[in-house]
């Protein structure tokens, strides 16, 4: 171990390797803080010579290493391993070039999302995968969980917006995946690579598509007197043929939540609010408008308003957005679930959670990106009060066990990481496993990239 | 999140601080807004970083001293409180937690010194006087100075204004419409008397009658900050006495004062005297959100047109909340276009003593600021703590930039007397 460090001391880190105690349990956890664990030394990079010279380090010493950007991740994806070294990545944040002819950008794996968007847009383009904590999340950990959020339902997920990456292969080595265009010719070796949670490699550069900035975007919020009411509609509006970029629904708890925390101002006494954003052309725009318009008060929608104001947008958004933190308003502690079901068996799905969740006497939240049936269960406890962390977490996997039943997936954005990696074998065969743990043999045979994640170490 | 406070060794400020440790849910989202975290960019030197820290050492996990480096470098400046979705009252946890460091560590020697050169000079008025005249004699010997001592030398002014009496009390103009008692700031009475003359003057003129009680000091913000929270409560015990309770609000000019007013409570929690400090600290009010709330009984215009560029003072924007309140006041003024600051929400890095303690990253944070603030092209800044306007005038004037550095309540004044 002490090897390791001293070996690490060599690549010219300077005060940028960090082994004291501060900085080791500063690191200590992402955004899932269930789960702790210091790392022997965290390493913050600066440069691609730097973290290829890092992994190295640990492949020669057999010393396992995990990537972190700014520590959002929700499964514990960049969460420590023990004995390993963190490599932290969020200084390595620039955007590198942006071309508004090929609607590229290049930038490093420390960029934050929103900040490859305020380059875009003097270009008039902008960046469209949407994670609610774009604010401060890292492209590269976007990349490594396939990052999706609140617009990916009309754009689609990270990977549809990869479109190469520059990575350092577990061995150290640097290989260049895809291309500047989409059209790159051989396996989609940049597909493979979105969503691996970092069991292949660190990404160090990334090209990026850029979507021009829409003619215009018109956001709905209407409010119901039930949820299923809500999720009724969201199929109507599916069935009638239109394409929405968002549709979001947010229950009772999570209105409140929000409105404790950020005071977006929703309409009062809503038990359910769906929130549904279109864009694109003006006169395509003002089309769909008067026919969503029509389907939500043929709906039962108890009211609702429609805005194009940038400001009255970004109030509808920084309530829906910030509602996973809010709940700290309502809680001590929670867990957010991140379970997929088929969208036409939503209003099942929420029933049946709502009546888990009476029967348990835990709390839960709901705030969703209905458009996709990605759920997020926000399960509140109080870890004080004894028992009620492992009801909770009963709970969680009750939910999960309901998504897989129901023809859905454990998870949808949030990735397996630590958390729900004991979840894998509800969804997959042993076969379906084996297959992807001799993927990830065929590209770090040694086990040194992010190690535990995803893939539950195998029972000796 | 979870924590295992020692609750009965910490005392009654246990309490504050666990709550704030329990609302974090380390989502990150305060990193963005974090000055030392945007500047160093390591997890340390950030709020939930921070949170962290305080919480091991004060459960015994880590050593107090190893998360001593990391609390000493946060300004304070609150901006996490404002970033934060979760409601975590950042400040409530690392107030007493200075409080609670500050008998527990070990400081060297000129440390010592320089902190108690700070702390029993500039809260008091006549002593501050007196090492401004020792420094304007020192200049010439600054290069060989330690570098925090420079920086004290720096921000002190070259010439004092003169110290200007204040009356006891000033009657309202027409008809009384309120009655507040006024803290007039021991430094920044000193620093520019202007601001509390000024305050005087525009509350009068709009029907307010104002109390100056004759003997107010330090209302002890500096130390409570900094963690000396003995002299704090003697500082606030001395305030609250000073002040009398027939009013309708205490008002404050200089946003530290004014937060570190509003938060008697906590620091005076498991005292015999805190429910009386909660309740004083409830009436103290920042001189915009009190004017604003009354309403200006009528527009002040300009002679010529001005672009004025508002910057936040920290502990009014993120502490206070007081955030539109002074851009109301601005927009009222006729004749003056108010332009946002790119970063506003970013400290300038003056922060209390922390341009003294930390003046490395004092010092960029002020850069930072200056280049900001002169990109808008305004003529005039305007911000609403005397620590902000000391910094970003000296930094502005660096970039070689002199633009006036106003307090909002002086800008308004100047428009009233139609000298601007």
């Amino acid at each position: 171990m002490n090897d390791v460090v001293a070996a690490l001391g060599g690549i010219g880190l300077g005060d940028r390797l960090l082994t004291g105690p501060a900085a080791l349990a500063a690191f200590s956890s992402d955004a899932q803080t269930a789960f702790q664990q210091r790392a022997i030394a965290v390493v913050v990079a600066e440069t691609v010579g730097e973290v290829q010279a890092a992994v190295r380090v640990c492949h020669a010493a057999g010393v396992p290493f995990v990537a972190r950007g700014s520590g959002t991740s929700l499964s514990g994806g960049s969460l420590p391993v023990e004995g390993g070294v963190l490599i932290a990545l969020n200084r390595m944040n620039r955007v590198l070039r942006v071309d508004a002819d090929t609607r590229t950008a290049v930038v490093e794996p420390g960029v934050i999302n929103l900040d490859v968007t305020r380059a875009a847009t003097p270009h008039g383009l902008y960046y469209a995968p949407d994670p609610s904590s774009q604010s401060i999340c890292t492209i590269g950990g976007n990349i490594a969980f396939n990052s999706g959020g609140a617009h990916c339902l009309l754009h689609g997920m990270t990977s549809n917006h990869v479109l190469g990456v520059r990575v350092v292969l577990p061995d150290g080595e640097l290989a260049e995946l895809g291309g500047p265009s989409a059209e790159t010719p051989g396996p989609d070796w940049t597909g493979l690579f979105c969503g691996s949670e970092g069991l292949f490699g660190i990404v160090v550069e990334a090209t990026l598509r850029l979507m021009p900035v829409p003619e215009a975007v018109r956001t709905s919020l209407a409010v119901y007197d039930s949820l299923e009411a809500a999720g009724d509609a969201v199929a109507q509006i599916v069935r009638a043929g239109l394409l929405p970029v968002a549709l979001e629904i947010m229950d009772a708890l999570a209105i409140e939540a929000a409105e404790a925390s950020v005071k977006p101002g929703y309409p009062p006494g809503a038990t359910a609010l769906l929130i549904v954003e279109l864009e694109g052309e003006r006169d395509v725009v003002d089309a769909d408008a008067a026919r969503l318009d029509a389907l939500l008060t043929a709906s039962g929608a108890r009211e609702f308003l429609a805005t194009e104001d940038l400001d009255e947008r970004a109030l509808i958004w920084k309530g829906r957005k910030a509602a996973f933190s809010a709940v700290g308003w309502l809680a001590p502690d929670y867990i957010v679930q991140d379970g997929v079901v088929p969208r036409t068996r939503l209003g099942e799905a929420l029933v049946e959670i709502g009546r888990m969740s009476e029967e348990s006497g835990i709390r839960v939240a709901n705030v969703f990106h209905a458009g996709d049936g990605n759920l997020h269960p926000l399960i509140l406890f109080d870890s004080a009060v004894p028992g009620e962390l492992e009801r909770a977490e009963r709970l969680g996997g009750d939910i999960l066990r309901l998504c897989i039943a129901l023809g859905g997936s454990i998870t949808g954005e949030h990735g397996v990481g630590i958390e729900k990696r004991e979840y894998l074998p509800l969804m997959y065969a042993p076969d379906d496993l084996a297959a992807m743990r001799r993927l990830r043999d065929g590209v770090d045979p040694a086990g040194l990239a992010n190690p535990g994640k995803m893939l539950a170490p195998e029972a000796a | 999140m979870r924590h295992a406070l020692p609750m009965a060794q910490i005392g009654p400020q246990a309490e504050p601080m666990a709550r704030a440790i329990g609302a974090c849910v380390h989502c990150g989202f305060c990193l963005p807004s974090c000055p030392t975290y945007v500047e160093l960019g390591e997890e340390m030197d950030s709020p939930r970083g921070r949170i962290i820290l305080m919480k091991e050492a004060l459960e015994g996990t880590i050593e107090l001293e190893a998360a001593l480096p990391h609390v000493d470098r946060c300004l304070g400046c609150l901006a996490c409180v404002s970033a934060c979705p979760s409601g975590v009252q950042y400040g409530e946890l690392l107030t007493p937690f200075r409080a609670y460091a500050e008998p527990r560590r070990k400081r060297g020697v000129l440390e010592r010194v320089q902190r108690r050169l700070v702390l029993q000079t500039l809260p008091y008025p006549r002593r501050l006087r007196l090492a401004a005249r020792a420094a304007r004699l020192a200049r010439p010997v600054a290069r060989v100075l330690p570098t925090s001592l420079a920086t004290m030398l720096r921000l002190l002014p070259r010439e004092l204004p003169a110290a200007q009496p204040l009356p006891h009390i000033v009657p309202a103009e027409g008809e009384r419409r309120a009655r507040v008692a006024l803290l007039a700031g021991c430094a920044q009475q000193v620093l520019d008397p202007d601001i509390t003359a000024a305050a005087i003057r525009v509350l009068a003129r709009n029907g307010v009658e104002v109390v100056i009680p004759a003997d107010q000091g330090c209302c002890g913000a500096l130390a409570s900050h900094t963690g000396a929270a003995a002299q704090a409560r003697a500082h606030a015990r001395a305030t609250m006495a000073a002040f009398p309770r027939d009013v309708d609000a205490v008002i404050t000019t200089a946003a530290g004062c004014g937060s570190g007013m509003q938060e008697y409570g906590t620091l005076l929690l498991g005292e015999p005297d805190h429910d009386d400090a909660a309740q004083f600290a409830g009436g103290v009010v920042d001189v915009c959100a009190f004017l604003a709330e009354l309403g200006l009984r009528e527009a002040p215009a300009t002679r010529a047109p001005v672009t004025v560029a508002y910057q936040d003072a920290c502990h009014l924007a993120h502490a206070q909340g007081v955030h539109s309140a002074p851009r109301q006041l601005l927009d009222a003024i006729v004749g003056v276009t108010l332009i946002e600051v790119p970063e506003a929400e970013l400290c300038c890095g003056s922060a209390g003593t922390y341009n003294v303690e930390q003046p490395e990253i004092a010092a960029a944070l002020g850069r930072r600021k200056a280049v900001n603030l002169s990109a808008t092209g305004a003529h005039v800044v305007a911000s609403g703590n005397i620590g902000c306007m000391t910094q970003i005038s000296t930094h502005l004037s660096e970039l070689g930039h002199d633009l006036p550095v106003l307090h909002t309540i002086q800008l308004l004044d100047r428009a009233y007397a139609r000298t601007m």
